[in-house]
């Protein structure tokens, strides 16, 4: 009978047979990861709904993988280094999140804008002028006119008193 | 009377005003950029939005998500690209007529076709959400279980195609909602002796890694996709006229569209493939479906223009999400304190009405700017894919970190995108991860509370609107089987 899994893409069986891994280990663990409760009904167990997530899991991802293995396309290598490609866009987002404690939200959000745009091969002079304009109303608009909570750069310190209060509360 | 003069007195304020221009414009906008789509904008937007007074907050949210189908339209039709995924049969009709050198008919009868299916869906909220809160206190703990159990049912078997994928990613969502510190007995579950897990995943910073970080990584991963669309010339307002010819399409994808967006988890895909299905059926000319029929394109702007406002009866009334914006909009109301259900309707109902008239309000709005502004729309089209992919990186960071400063929600963030990304490229729905990890919670906390007055199963189903819900779950799954069978046996008398 079938019951799902129409769709089929290259790497289907590689996501599928990786999430069932993780689901088993996740099962494996209940007894270790979380703690039995002396008195009440089965359903007060803490265990309880961390086994209903995790018996779904493992109960969907093994017809999920046996008619992805059944059906499965070519290319699953090439889509699978798409998948670790991504993980380029990973680290260019955590530099800038290690940034901005650092530099401040303006410097360090124009400097992650121009040079995303630089690697994407946006090179000429307009686009980078956009990248930068485009850093620099992100920010205006969030921190200075929105006031979300995002703390001053460790550099804003050596600027002067007035000064820095203007760049910790607006950039 | 009174009611309605307190609810505009909470409208008539310049940063209501602001929230509705914000909301009904930036949603268009949004919803105009192949790629981006009104998930990832309310997604950046969330954490900004908890600073601001809720009628506000919420007032940009369901501004974006009200007119974003509206902007995704354009580029539906002139470029056959779709601006959001729900204006995908928009494309089947729109751009045969653009080709035909209709494009001002097409562009002017999706306008008018959202405007009246928007406008439907928001009298119908108007009229069956206090109907739905006046039964809403029968709702106890164990009514609440159900409805909330049959939403996830909904939401695994409405993926047509992927239902196993969706229920392993339901099952995901349900045992990240459990990470952390447990509320009963103070125990941790599967923290893994990690401190930063102790306080669980949060739902925000999972909804923005799934949503706007994956789409980012899509975007600049790909190729560039640039398009190029001729300007509009003459008024947009005749798309009216001619929707008035066909009032029996747009009236029945309203209502389908309504009731598609009330039930959890269905939403307008479902809605639209329906309200086609129903077009196309009872059309004197069903051989034009496909080639630029005027009712084609109705039945799809209609149809998907009427979910938003209808997915906030069950989320308004009973405190339960349908879909994955409506589950991002209920974080906006426990931040504020503001329950959602039926003691809104008795303490805050001047709130509510102000919300409705929100709604009303921003339709004109968005019509009204989509009137003079197609052609500036046109130039937004044009910004290259990955361009966008860098802006909406950017302001992914936005969202994650001013929510706690954290540099480990921004790790945990990047995960999800990673995983939003795979997700997308095997074209495995996200909604089940989101909806397991809304509904599992109230699932965990409501059948707790239940059992402790329940003595036997039958206990659970003795009142009259549990056994209804029961008897929903109950037909829902065996219809389900009976259709996989019918399937079945078509497939093999075919074979």
């Amino acid at each position: 009978m079938r019951i799902a899994d129409d769709v089929n893409r290259p790497g289907g069986e590689v996501f599928a047979a990786g999430f069932l891994i993780f689901a088993l280990f996740l099962l494996s663990q209940i007894a270790v990861e979380t703690a039995p409760a002396k008195s009440g009904n089965i359903v007060a167990q803490p265990r309880f709904w961390p086994a209903v997530g995790t018996v779904t899991m493992v109960a969907f991802a093994i017809p999920h993988l046996l008619l992805q293995w059944r059906s499965r396309l070519p290319g699953r290598l090439a889509e699978t280094r798409v998948w670790l490609g991504s993980v380029e866009f990973c680290l260019w987002f955590m530099l800038y999140v290690a940034a901005v404690p650092v530099t401040g939200y303006l410097a360090a959000t124009l400097a992650f804008t121009v040079l995303l745009a630089i690697r994407e091969g946006y090179r000429d002079r307009k686009s980078i002028i956009a990248a930068a304009g485009i850093g620099f109303a992100i920010v205006f608009v969030f921190k200075s006119l929105l006031s979300v909570r995002i703390p001053g750069g460790a550099v804003y310190e050596y600027l002067p008193s007035g000064l820095r209060s203007f760049m910790i509360l607006n950039l | 009377m009174d009611i309605l003069i307190s609810a505009l007195d909470i409208l008539a304020r310049w940063d209501v005003a602001a929230a509705l221009l914000v909301g009904s414009v930036g949603g268009v906008v949004i919803g105009a950029i192949p790629g981006v789509g009104a998930a990832v904008a309310i997604a950046i937007l969330l954490p900004a939005t908890f600073s601001l007074d809720p009628i506000v907050g919420l007032t940009v949210l369901l501004g974006i998500y009200g007119s974003s189908m509206f902007g995704g339209a354009v580029p539906a039709i002139l470029i056959n690209t779709p601006g959001t995924a729900v204006n995908a049969l928009t494309t089947y009709e729109g751009t045969p007529m653009t080709r035909r050198g209709e494009a001002h008919r097409a562009l002017a009868l999706a306008y008018s076709a959202s405007f009246c299916g928007g406008v439907f869906s928001v009298v119908c909220l108007m009229l069956f959400a206090p109907g739905l809160a006046k039964i809403a206190p029968l709702f106890g703990s164990r009514e609440i279980f159900l409805a909330a159990l049959l939403g996830i049912i909904l939401v695994v078997l409405a993926h047509r195609g992927k239902v196993l994928a969706a229920g392993m990613l339901a099952g995901f969502g349900i045992w990240l909602n459990t990470i952390g510190l447990e509320p009963i007995q103070y125990t941790q579950r599967y923290t893994f002796g990690q401190s930063w897990l102790s306080g669980g995943i949060d739902l925000i910073v999972a909804v923005l890694g799934l949503f706007a970080l994956s789409q980012a990584f899509v975007l600049l991963i790909q190729r560039d996709k640039t398009s190029h669309a001729e300007p509009i010339t003459g008024g947009l307002l005749s798309g009216f006229k001619e929707l008035a010819r066909h009032k029996r399409v747009a009236g029945a994808s309203s209502a389908i569209g309504v009731l598609m967006g009330v039930i959890p988890g269905v939403g307008e895909f479902t809605s639209q493939f329906l309200s086609y299905t129903y077009a196309q059926k009872t059309s004197k000319t069903p051989e034009q479906f496909g080639n630029g029929s005027p009712e084609g394109l109705i039945a799809s702007e209609a149809a998907n223009n009427a979910v938003p406002a209808a997915a906030m009866i069950p989320l308004l009334s009973l405190g339960i999400p349908g879909e994955a914006l409506t589950a991002m909009m209920l974080s906006v109301f426990y931040v504020h304190n503001v329950i959602p259900g039926p003691s809104l309707f008795q303490n805050q109902l001047d709130f509510v009405v102000a919300l409705y008239l929100a709604l009303l309000i921003l339709n004109c709005m968005v019509i009204i700017f989509l009137i003079f502004s197609t052609n500036i729309l046109l130039k937004v089209i044009e910004t290259p894919t990955r361009f966008i992919g860098i802006i909406v990186l950017t302001l992914g960071f936005v969202g994650v970190y001013s929510l706690r400063n954290s540099a480990i929600d921004c790790a945990i963030a990047a995960a999800f995108g990673v995983l939003g990304l795979i997700l997308k490229r095997l074209d495995l729905p996200i909604v089940p991860i989101i909806l397991g990890m809304v509904l599992g919670n109230i699932m965990e906390a409501k059948l707790r509370t239940s059992m402790m007055r329940v003595k036997s199963p039958l206990d659970f189903i003795d009142r009259p609107v549990s056994f209804i819900l029961f008897l929903i779950i109950l037909i829902v799954i065996c219809s389900h089987f009976r259709a996989l069978w019918k399937s079945r046996n078509r497939r093999s008398e075919n074979a």
